[in-house]
């Protein structure tokens, strides 16, 4: 119950800030933008709806992770909202959890939003396949939940411009950690142990990405499928946990 | 009987962040609350009253020494369900209404919801917030902020109460009011620990008292026996007497000031108060007060202050 009660607050605190709701408007009139390109380009059917869709999905969804994530643990550092919460019997670690979920709260729902206007679009101005999207925004939020977890552990040690500028860089070299990693075999000599290292300690994000099967009418195979979820479960997992660790440490002055 | 809260040998060092030099904010500080006191820990600002404060509630962690909060170590997570906690100018979610912020907190002492919404109604109406129960904390004053933060130290019904600063920033009224809810608490038998540097408060509410002043403890005073001190020497007012009885009143005296028809005498209290009393009277004159001049607080205070500075002044001397 207490971390539901830190979990509802941080999903409290998120809906009643107005920042949300721009960029959930930006995402909204971005996705209904792609129908008018839609008709521009013949022949190309529910390709620019969903090549656009998705895109919007994920973008803004990571915005929102990385920009309400970064404060999550900072914001009440600074606030001083802190000295009564960790004062009360309620673990750090448990304090982290509830925060974390309050955020995942969040997504879920502006990511549920942008999905229904997608998927609106896509079943009224296409004869696209529905599942496929859905299968891909499913993925899109594991990645929105791991892009979440790495910010709050951030946010447990670091201001929230640090904290941002290091989600940010996470999430782009995330994106290549794939393409870092041939390099380093490549390049050989001491680049190969780093690039090695960071290859497996970083997340690799571009797991997630099935937006170019989707559009293109690929097929997902279903272990991949299972294969990213449980791999985002246990990345998450382990970075709350290094989170939690670094946060017992900490003194609030 | 097991104390409420205490401190052994407590020492909380800070590293400076540019010279990396150690500095030390509480040094072996030794304390110990009984069940039921009322605590007043004062000291000047800067004399690290906040830090042990925050080392009591496990906000920050002792560089050495130890916390026993009713026998159990402070950070247990039992323990802390039976404490409530002010910090000093409190800040809370400004997007929450006053319910829905004492709610919130309610629910991480995990009370059940009947109990919650009662215990937050009584709580609001208790520090004169009943009527701004639905209005969002980002409009209220501070003086409303800081009683909605006693409010929100009460909601888990805590043993041990440690308030930081509760009067600072609070005009009369709002100070009098936090006075009267610490003194009631102290009435339902709660152990009170708060800290201040206003004196007046402290003698008004407190059963004891621990001066901090450099992070050391420099002295702990039972009020009830301070104030109690019989042998205390008085001030003697009285007029209307003739030369004679003026004469030999101030060969008792230790000092004497006359002022028109009134004179004052300040007698030692070894029982020339009584003597004095009588020979005024004999001599048809009239006794318009006596008042004990007991060591007040502030004195004690200024002289432990000054002693530090002081001992500070010799050792500078000293190194030079």
């Amino acid at each position: 119950m207490k971390v539901w009660a830190i979990a509802y607050n941080t999903f409290r605190e998120a809906v009643r800030d107005k920042v949300l709701y721009s960029l959930l408007f930006f995402a909204i009139a971005l996705i209904a933008a792609s129908v008018v390109l839609n008709r521009l380009a013949i022949g190309q059917q529910s390709k620019i709806i969903t090549d656009l869709g998705l895109a919007s999905i994920s973008l803004f969804g990571t915005l929102i992770a990385i920009f309400v994530g970064i404060g999550l643990v900072s914001k009440e550092i600074d606030r001083r909202t802190i000295l009564t919460i960790v004062s009360k019997p309620v673990g750090r670690g448990r304090f982290l959890l509830g925060k974390y979920l309050g955020l995942v709260l969040t997504l879920a729902v502006e990511v549920t939003i942008m999905a229904i206007c997608f998927l609106g679009m896509l079943a009224i101005y296409t004869d696209g396949r529905i599942g496929p999207a859905l299968l891909a925004i499913g993925l899109i939020f594991a990645e929105l939940c791991v892009v979440t977890a790495v910010a709050l552990l951030f946010s447990s040690f670091s201001s929230a411009f640090l904290s941002g500028l290091f989600t940010i860089a996470i999430w782009i070299i995330g994106h290549m950690s794939a393409d870092l990693r041939a390099f380093g075999q490549k390049a050989g000599g001491a680049a190969r142990p780093i690039t090695e290292a960071l290859y497996h300690v970083l997340p690799n994000l571009r797991n997630f990405d099935v937006k170019a099967q989707v559009v293109y009418g690929l097929p997902i195979p279903g272990d991949l499928v299972t294969y990213v979820l449980l791999y985002g479960a246990v990345y998450v997992s382990l970075v709350l946990v290094a989170a939690t660790l670094i946060f017992e440490r900490r003194d609030f002055t | 009987m097991t104390p409420a809260l205490k401190t052994q040998d407590l020492v909380k060092e800070f590293r400076h962040p540019m010279t990396m030099k150690k500095v030390r904010v509480v040094d072996h500080l030794s304390l110990e609350i009984k069940e039921g006191e009322t605590f007043g820990f004062l000291g000047p600002n800067g004399a690290g009253k906040t830090t042990t404060i925050k080392l009591i509630n496990g906000l920050l962690r002792p560089t050495s020494g130890r916390i026993e909060i009713f026998g159990r170590h402070h950070r247990d997570v039992g323990v802390k369900s039976r404490i409530g906690f002010l910090p000093e100018n409190p800040y809370f979610y400004d997007y929450l209404k006053a319910e829905e912020f004492l709610e919130f907190y309610a629910q991480l002492f995990g009370i059940p919801r009947d109990e919650r919404r009662r215990r937050v109604k009584r709580l609001l109406e208790r520090v004169g917030l009943g009527d701004k129960a639905g209005i969002q904390l980002r409009k209220f004053s501070k003086g409303m902020t800081q009683r909605l933060g006693v409010a929100q130290t009460l909601i888990n019904d805590p043993e041990l109460v440690i308030l930081d600063e509760p009067m600072s920033g609070l005009d009369p009224i709002g100070r009098r009011d936090v006075r009267d809810i610490i003194l009631d608490l102290k009435r339902e038998g709660r152990t009170v620990f708060f800290s201040t540097h206003l004196i007046p408060d402290v003698e008004m509410i407190c059963d004891r008292v621990g001066i901090l002043v450099e992070g050391a403890l420099r002295d702990q005073t039972d009020l009830h026996n301070r104030l109690a001190a019989s042998a205390s020497p008085c001030e003697i007012l009285v007029a209307g007497i003739p030369a004679e009885t003026f004469e030999r009143a101030a060969a008792m005296a230790t000092r004497t000031v006359a002022r028109g028809s009134e004179m004052m005498f300040e007698v030692p209290g070894d029982g020339s108060v009584e003597k004095v009393i009588d020979l005024v009277r004999a001599a048809g004159g009239r006794i318009l007060s006596v008042t004990p001049q007991r060591e007040s607080l502030e004195a004690l205070f200024l002289r432990e202050v000054r002693r530090t500075d002081g001992a500070r002044g010799a050792g500078r001397e000293g190194a030079a």
